[in-house]
C-alpha cells in the first residue's frame, strides 16, 4: 500500500485516458516580481537651487491604487519627518522597490554622519547610491532614480539614473511613465535646444541660444506647466503635484492640485 | 644609550618589503572575485535578467537599461586617440544625448580635479554596451589601479590594468553583463598602449578599434585614412571624422563629440562638442556627406 502511494507516476502506469500524467517535469511559474506603479518625476536645477517634483499618483494596471503617495523622499534627515535633509530622491517604476531603495539610501547617508561626524556630499551619495543599484545589477530594482541638493559651491546639483546604477549629472531630467511627454519639454524650454537668436544669421548661420541657470520662479511655473500637460495625454499621472525646492535654507515642501480623472 | 636606540630604530631597508604574510594579504585581497551580488530566486538568473531587461530579444521587456555607442580609438606616432559619440539609448527611447563614455580610470596621480589644459596622468577606458556595467567596473579598476600605485609607488601598466578588467569580465562569464571596453594609455615601461576588453572576457592589444553598434562606419572611415605616422592634428581629425560618420549612419550613436589624446605626459581633452555643426562645416567646406542636400 505505501509503496503504491509513494509511487509518483500512478496514473501512468495505470494508463487511464483522463489521468493527468503527474510526472509530468514540475514547470517553473514565470517569475514576475515587478509592477510599474506608474507616475513621472522631474528635476530641474539652478544656481543656487534644485528642485524636485512628482506626481503623486499609484496605479497598477488601469486600476489607480491611491491617488496619495508620494515619489520624492529627504534623505539623511534627522527624524521621521525628514527635518534636516539636505539631499532629496525621487524614484518612480516599481513602488516597492523604490521604497526599499529609500530606506536604504537614507540608512547609508545617516550612518555616514554618525561615523564621520559630517554630513554626505552630495557627490558622494550620488556615487553610493550608484553602487547600490549596481549591487542589484543581476536582479535589478524596477526604479528610475533622481537625486538633488546641493553641491560644495552652492550650486543646484542633480543626478539621474538608469535601473542598474549608470549616473550622470545634468541639468533636468524626467523620469517615469510621462518622460516621452515631459524631457522635449525640458530640452527646449531648460536647455533651449532648437532655440535661435533672432536676426543672428541666415540658415546655418544661426546663432543657437546660450543655456544659463533659470531663476527659481520660472523653474516653478516650468515643473507645474509640465505636470499639467502630461496628466493630459497620460493616464497614470494625475491627484497630486508633490514639489520639493532644496535651499541653503533648507527644503520646502509644495503639494499643487491635479487632475483627479 | 645604544641599546635605547637600537630598539627605536631599525635598518631602513627593513621597510623595503612585504613579509610573507603581507604578500599574502595583498595576493588574497586583490581583485576579490567572490560574487557579492543580489541573485534573484530562480534556478537560471542570467534567463530572468534577459527575460527583463534584454530590449533586443524582447522589445516589451520592463526593464530598459542604458546602452548604444560608437567609440574609437588608435595609436599614431603622436600618441592615442580617443573618441566617442555621447547617446544612450533605452530601447528606441534616447535616454540621453550628454553621456560621457570617455572614463579616467587611476585617480591618485590626477591631483586636482579642476580642469587644466595641462595634461592629466592615468589611463583612459571607454564606454560601449551596458552604461552602469562599463562605469561601475571602471569605477573598480580605478580603485585597483590607485591602490596599486600605493602599494607599488609607481603607476599600472596598462597591460595589467586591461588583465585585472579581462580577468574580472571572464568571471563574470555568463551573467549577462554587457561591455565592449577600450583601455589607453601610456607608461614608461610600455609607451603608448592600447588593449580592447570585452563582456567574454576576450583581451587584445592593438593598433586601431572601434567599438559599438556604429564601429563598422568608423572602422570604414578609419581603414581608409590611417597611417602610423599621422600629425597630431590630422590624427585628432581622423578621429572626429570617424565618429561624425558613424553618427550620421547609426541611429543609435549620435550627440556630441567627445574628443581626448593620449601624451607621454598624460591625457589632454579635446573638447565635447555638438556633432550638427561639424556635420554641416563638413559638409558645405569640404564637400562630404553630397548625399545630404542642404536645400529644402
Amino acid at each position: 500500500m505505501t509503496s503504491l502511494m509513494d509511487h509518483p507516476s500512478r496514473g501512468e502506469t495505470i494508463g487511464y485516458s483522463f489521468s493527468q500524467p503527474t510526472a509530468a517535469p514540475v514547470k517553473e511559474h514565470s517569475f514576475y516580481p515587478y509592477t510599474d506603479n506608474g507616475g513621472s518625476t522631474l528635476g530641474i536645477t539652478g544656481s543656487d537651487f534644485a528642485i524636485l517634483a512628482g506626481d503623486t499618483r499609484s496605479t497598477s494596471g488601469y486600476n489607480i491604487n491611491s491617488r496619495m503617495v508620494p515619489k520624492v523622499f529627504k534623505i539623511g534627515g534627522d527624524d521621521e519627518t525628514g527635518e534636516g535633509a539636505h539631499i532629496l530622491l525621487s524614484v518612480v517604476g516599481f513602488a516597492a522597490d523604490g521604497n526599499a531603495l529609500k530606506e536604504r539610501l537614507d540608512t547609508v547617508v545617516k550612518m555616514y554622519k554618525y561615523q564621520h561626524g559630517k554630513s554626505m556630499s552630495v557627490g558622494a551619495c550620488a556615487q553610493r547610491l550608484s553602487t547600490i543599484l549596481y549591487q542589484k545589477r543581476f536582479f535589478p530594482y524596477y526604479v528610475h532614480a533622481i537625486l538633488a541638493g546641493l553641491d560644495e559651491e552652492g550650486k543646484g546639483a542633480l543626478y539621474s539614473y538608469d535601473p542598474v546604477g549608470s549616473y550622470e549629472r545634468e541639468q533636468c531630467r524626467a523620469a517615469g511613465a510621462a518622460s516621452s511627454l515631459i524631457m522635449p519639454f525640458l530640452d527646449n524650454q531648460v536647455n533651449f535646444k532648437n532655440q535661435y537668436i533672432p536676426g543672428s544669421g541666415e540658415g546655418h548661420a544661426l546663432e543657437p541660444k546660450k543655456a544659463e541657470p533659470l531663476p527659481q520662479e520660472t523653474v516653478k511655473q516650468l515643473v507645474r506647466d509640465a505636470f499639467t500637460s502630461a496628466v493630459e495625454r497620460h493616464i497614470e499621472v494625475g491627484d497630486h503635484l508633490q514639489v520639493m525646492i532644496i535651499t541653503k535654507d533648507g527644503v520646502e515642501e509644495v503639494y499643487h492640485p491635479l487632475k483627479k480623472d | 644609550m645604544d641599546k635605547l636606540v637600537a630598539q627605536y630604530s631599525r635598518p631602513s631597508h627593513q621597510n623595503e618589503f612585504y613579509s610573507e604574510q603581507e604578500q599574502q594579504d595583498l595576493s588574497e585581497s586583490t581583485p576579490p572575485l567572490s560574487l557579492k551580488f543580489n541573485l534573484p530566486p530562480v534556478d537560471n538568473s542570467s534567463a530572468f535578467l534577459r527575460a527583463m531587461t534584454d530590449d533586443h530579444s524582447n522589445p516589451s521587456c520592463p526593464i530598459k537599461l542604458a546602452h548604444g555607442t560608437t567609440t574609437l580609438s588608435f595609436r599614431f606616432q603622436g600618441g592615442i586617440i580617443v573618441c566617442t559619440d555621447s547617446r544612450a539609448t533605452a530601447g528606441n527611447w534616447i535616454a540621453s544625448q550628454t553621456v560621457k563614455k570617455v572614463i579616467p580610470v587611476s585617480r591618485l596621480s590626477r591631483g586636482e580635479d579642476k580642469p587644466t589644459n595641462e595634461p592629466t596622468p592615468g589611463l583612459l577606458g571607454t564606454m560601449a554596451g551596458g552604461a552602469a556595467d562599463c562605469q561601475y567596473w571602471l569605477r573598480y579598476l580605478s580603485q585597483q589601479c590607485t591602490l596599486h600605485e600605493i602599494r607599488h609607488k609607481r603607476r599600472i601598466t596598462v597591460a595589467a590594468a586591461s588583465k585585472i578588467l579581462a580577468n574580472l569580465t571572464y568571471a563574470y562569464k555568463g551573467y549577462g553583463l554587457s561591455m565592449g571596453t577600450m583601455l589607453a594609455g601610456m607608461t614608461p615601461q610600455e609607451g603608448p598602449a592600447l588593449y580592447y576588453i570585452d563582456s567574454d572576457g576576450t583581451r587584445l592589444p592593438g593598433n586601431l578599434f572601434c567599438v559599438g553598434s556604429g564601429q563598422t562606419f568608423a572602422y570604414g572611415v578609419l581603414d581608409a585614412e590611417y597611417r602610423y605616422d599621422l600629425t597630431e592634428r590630422e590624427a585628432l581629425d581622423l578621429g572626429r571624422r570617424a565618429i561624425l560618420a558613424a553618427m550620421h549612419r547609426d541611429a543609435y550613436s549620435g550627440g556630441f563629440i567627445n574628443l581626448y589624446h593620449v601624451k607621454e605626459e598624460g591625457w589632454v581633452h579635446h573638447g565635447f562638442d555638438d556633432m550638427n555643426p561639424i556635420f554641416w562645416k563638413t559638409k558645405l567646406d569640404h564637400g562630404e556627406f553630397s548625399n545630404v542636400t542642404s536645400e529644402l
